[in-house]
């Protein structure tokens, strides 16, 4: 039954978005998508419990059989995937924004809900294609929603941010439509599986190790991968809040995924991190990413910067576990993909309730704001001390695994290097919380009238602080999943 | 009531307090949260000492919450170390919220709901961290007590309490973070377990050097015991109010440190794996270092409340010290210090409280002639100072005379330099206590009479309110009273 409806999963948000164009009622439109997505939210919830294990489920569409016709195949590494990004869709689109964003006006207001879906079939289409052109098209699909939803932040800058976006992000799709048809060069077929099967990588091979190169380049600048990076921070702070929850949450992990998907799968990890030794360029690199991101993150006056350059760092830590290439390590990076997901959308939804009742993010606004908002001060402290990795909460999980993964690989500096980093969100997130709970209010800015935010802003961004400590303390479907993708991953299946 | 129950309930009945505090302060009656506190704080203790009759007869209560991560459970399990700790944290905490009223109603502190409801929540950390079965376990409750404790620290939000605080925290987790957790995971790499196990879980080939550079990443990862040079935060801490210094930066706090170093050393290193090693050898120079330093500094501290900080300091050293001998007398008389500083230095910050209550005086140099008009406060005063220095009958002289027997068992080439250590350091301590009982006793008033002061009080100086001074002369008994009980202590100390 379930392999019937897998298609559902991508069709439904992509048929939904021309819906809510043509009905053009917001109230309506935003229900809708709701709905939409707690659909495609059970069915890959369900994909997830049919595929663990080992299991695998595959649709072939329009009955064309692989490699010839594109294949829908999920197995426990992309039901994960699907399961995260249609959570925080969920999540994030739960989330009562009273009116949507600022510069998009009430007859309009239905193309962002549009958009919004697109996105997410986008994404979800990346995870679930078996297909090395159809992730192309979704790809684009995905990244061109993302450019849209960036630019409808209010501030001028938006579109300025959503251009340079859009400007990188072209060229990363450009690079990956180099590698893919080098690829096609190579083996004649477009099948993921199949590519891996006919692929014979060797070092003496140009073709091949240069469509490595552009394909590893070309997702790395989707992944804000340091120091491909700069994208990244404008877009975050310009977006709307809860454009900048769902990105943050979900479109850097799609892209860590097809990276993984890429050395794992297609290249396999004996020519990747045996022969070609891509950790000596991917460890050190994430190291950098960690320390200078989290140093830029420190230096930040605006609470939305902060959490974007938290992510470029955050970033280094997957692509660090990525590099260790043992279970351990990779299950690290995955596990953290969901639970840098949970800790870094709910601390954009938090933005979103403070941008809505103070009305700017400047840590200097937000002085003293602890005592008028105590709850949505509370989440931010919760999500804070995950970024640093608190035991208790899901950032401390991904440390452990990762710091266990790098000794396992017997990179003891390594792990130094990501304990003492973490001690650098201390600093970053200290500042912040100092500043909520312990500055005077400036005078400029009174904040008498600031009241908590209401119930329909505060209750996602809770749920989300709530399983940053629940995910914390039971591991079974978070780390327990990872840990399978990761040697599903390793054997060089997907 | 099973026994695993019973530990629930240990470590529920704080957060319970906790809950009634913000529901009796958001409501309004400042009385009932004030009662219910030390209510439920005996009857905490009262399940700790429950537990204590099955530890002493051989029993081992476990309580197994969830698996956190495959092979890493949340789970608590109550050995004699453990105990002790627990019902040292539980039992002064009853004392000490019955001073804290007094202190916080007396000195006119604000948000006073706040600061007991986190009062209370940090015990829950320290009953977690006694309880504890696992390095991960104590790691998380560990982690919790420093974050829980920082808004104490920070309580009047001054510039200089925001600054101590920022130390206090920069300090503490940069330790645990950078060198405990690592030194955690590390242990997790070479064994595959964090469990705690009696005779250690380390293999008993680990190379010398491996085992000096972990049991130093632990030492110095437990910043909560205060080794130098990673002190300072101790000093620091001391911005916060009173009944704050006296339970937790005196007892709770600190001896969660220390604590953590001899289950450390008793459980996962085991005692055969470090007697007489060079790991036990650095971390003795380490702690002998740390208590004439600390000792040396606290003489010249005219701040009381820093002056006791540096001791504590100092007194803590011992611990470590009888942690690092890993002999049987060692980690005895490191247990036993843990209860006879607990119970003498509480009584040493009540006395500093109950004097900036009636005074508003702070440095030692302004105390002259004090101890007329505050007896009882002085008396307490030199009584908890004799038992810190370990002179009998007081139960500080136990710990002293089993560390000096453990030194001497040591059967290292210089034993006689630690024996040395630890008589120089009781002479240092004479010298940092007494002149404050000298002061307070023996010099003369610097004004005409009692009843004028240098600070200009219009109202005559008088002993500190009531539930100040009863809870300080209660401990001062219970250091005492411990001097007789501790062939108890003994028993349920031997390993």
């Amino acid at each position: 039954m379930i392999e019937k409806i897998l298609v559902l999963e991508v069709v439904l948000p992509l048929l939904a978005a021309p819906v809510c164009v043509l009905v053009r009622h917001p109230r309506f439109c935003r229900f809708f998508s709701l709905g939409i997505v707690a659909i495609c939210f059970w069915i890959a919830v369900a994909l997830l419990f049919e595929v663990r294990g080992g299991g695998v489920v595959s649709y072939q569409l329009g009955g064309w059989q692989p490699p010839l016709g594109i294949e829908y195949r999920v197995s426990t590494v992309n039901a994960y995937l699907l399961a995260l990004v249609t959570a925080m869709a969920l999540v994030v689109l739960s989330f009562d924004s009273r009116g949507g964003p600022p510069r998009v006006p009430e007859q309009r207001r239905h193309l962002y809900y549009a958009v919004f879906l697109l996105c997410i079939a986008g994404l979800l289409g990346i995870a679930i294609t078996g297909d090395a052109f159809n992730i192309f098209v979704f790809l684009e699909i995905s990244s061109l929603a993302s450019y849209i939803l960036v630019s409808l932040g209010g501030h001028r800058r938006a579109v300025m941010s959503a251009f340079y976006y859009l400007v990188m992000g072209t060229i990363g799709g450009v690079f990956f439509m180099l590698g893919v048809g080098l690829l096609y060069q190579e083996t004649g077929t477009l099948n993921l599986r199949d590519i891996a099967a006919r692929l014979e990588p060797s070092l003496d091979d140009r073709g091949t190790v240069l469509a490595l190169a552009l394909l590893v380049v070309g997702i790395s600048i989707k992944l804000a991968v340091f120091p491909l990076h700069h994208w990244l921070p404008n877009a975050y702070s310009f977006a709307p809040p809860k454009v900048s929850a769902f990105l943050a949450a979900t479109a850097t992990k799609v892209s860590f995924y097809l990276l993984a998907m890429v050395l794992f799968t297609i290249f396999g990890a004996p020519f990747v991190f045996g022969e070609l030794r891509l950790q000596a360029v991917l460890l050190p690199l994430s190291i950098l990413a960690m320390f200078l991101a989290s140093g830029a993150a420190i230096f930040q006056t605006d609470l939305r910067r902060l959490l974007a350059y938290s992510s470029v760092a955050q970033v280094g830590y997957m692509t660090l576990g990525l590099s260790t290439a043992n279970a351990t390590g990779l299950a690290g990076g995955l596990v953290h993909l969901f639970n840098h997901a949970v800790m870094k959308g709910g601390l954009f939804l938090v933005v979103a309730c403070l941008l809505y009742r103070v009305g700017s993010v400047h840590i200097d606004a937000l002085a003293g704001i602890g005592r008028r908002m105590p709850l949505t001060a509370a989440a931010l402290v919760i999500g804070g001390l995950s970024l640093i990795g608190v035991p208790g909460t899901v950032g401390f999980v991904s440390k452990w695994y990762l710091v266990s993964g790098v000794l396992e690989r017997g990179w003891t500096a390594a792990a130094v290097l990501i304990l003492l980093s973490s001690l650098l969100a201390l600093v970053y997130v200290g500042k912040v919380v100092e500043a909520v709970y312990f500055r005077k209010p400036a005078e400029i800015q009174p904040i008498d009238q600031v009241r908590e935010a209401p119930l329909g802003m505060l209750a996602p961004a809770w749920v989300l602080a709530a399983a940053a400590v629940f995910f914390g303390l039971t591991t079974n479907w978070t780390y327990g999943v990872a840990r399978e993708a990761a040697e599903l991953l390793l054997a060089g299946g997907i | 009531m099973s026994s695993g129950t019973t530990i629930l309930l240990a470590l529920l009945l704080p957060l319970a307090a906790a809950v009634s505090c913000q529901v009796f302060g958001r409501l309004g009656h400042p009385n009932l949260r004030d009662l219910a506190t030390p209510l439920i704080g005996a009857g905490t203790f009262a399940a700790v000492w429950r537990l204590g009759d099955q530890v002493l007869r051989g029993g081992r209560p476990e309580l197994v919450l969830l698996e956190v991560l495959p092979g890493v459970e949340l789970a608590f399990q109550v050995e004699p170390l453990g105990l002790l700790y627990g019902l040292v944290a539980s039992g002064l905490w009853i004392v000490t919220s019955i001073y804290a009223v007094g202190y916080m109603r007396g000195h006119h502190e604000q948000n006073q709901t706040r600061f007991f409801t986190f009062f209370a929540l940090s015990i829950f950390a320290a009953l977690g961290i006694a309880f504890a079965r696992n390095l991960f376990t104590l790691f998380l409750f560990y982690e919790a007590l420093t974050l829980l404790t920082f808004p104490l620290v920070t309580h009047h939000g001054t510039d200089e309490a925001r600054r101590a605080g920022r130390v206090y925290l920069g300090i503490l987790l940069f330790t645990s973070i950078s060198f405990l957790l690592f030194a955690i995971l590390f242990t997790w790499r070479l064994t595959g377990t964090v469990e705690f196990e009696p005779g250690g879980i380390l293999a008993a080939d680990t190379s010398s050097g491996m085992v000096t550079a972990l049991l130093l990443l632990y030492a110095f990862g437990a910043g909560k015991a205060a080794l130098m040079p990673l002190h300072r935060w101790l000093p620091n801490a001391m911005v916060a109010p009173t009944p704050v210094s006296a339970l937790l930066h005196a007892v709770a706090v600190v001896k969660a440190g220390v604590f953590a170093i001899l289950k450390v050393v008793v459980y996962v290193f085991g005692l055969d794996l470090l007697t007489g090693s060079n790991a036990s050898l650095a971390l003795m120079t380490i702690a002998s270092f740390t208590m004439l330093m600390a000792a040396v500094v606290a003489i010249r501290q005219d701040n009381l409340k820093a002056r006791l900080a540096y001791s504590t300091i100092s007194q803590l050293a011992y611990i470590v010290l009888g942690a690092a001998m890993a002999t049987a007398t060692g980690v005895l008389a490191g247990g036993m210090q843990i209860a006879m500083h607990a119970a003498g230095k509480i009584t040493l910050f009540f006395c500093a409280g109950a004097i900036l209550v009636a005074t508003h005086r702070k440095k030692v140099s302004e105390l002259d002639g004090l101890g007329r008009t505050m007896p009882w406060t002085f008396a307490a005063f030199f009584v908890a100072s004799l038992s810190i220095i370990g002179i009998p009958p007081l139960g500080g002289s136990w710990a002293k005379w089993y560390l000096m027997v453990g030194a001497l068992e040591t059967g290292f080439a210089w034993q006689a330099a630690f024996l040395g250590v630890l008589m120089v350091s009781s002479l240092l301590a004479v010298f940092y206590l007494m002149p404050v009982v000298v002061r307070g006793f023996f010099a003369a008033s610097p004004t005409a009479g009692p009843s004028g002061s240098a600070g200009g009080d219009r109202k005559p100086i008088a002993e500190a309110p009531f539930l100040c001074t009863v809870p300080l002369v209660l401990t001062a008994l219970l250091s005492l009273a411990l001097f007789f009980v501790a062939g108890d202590l003994a028993t349920l100390l031997s390993f």
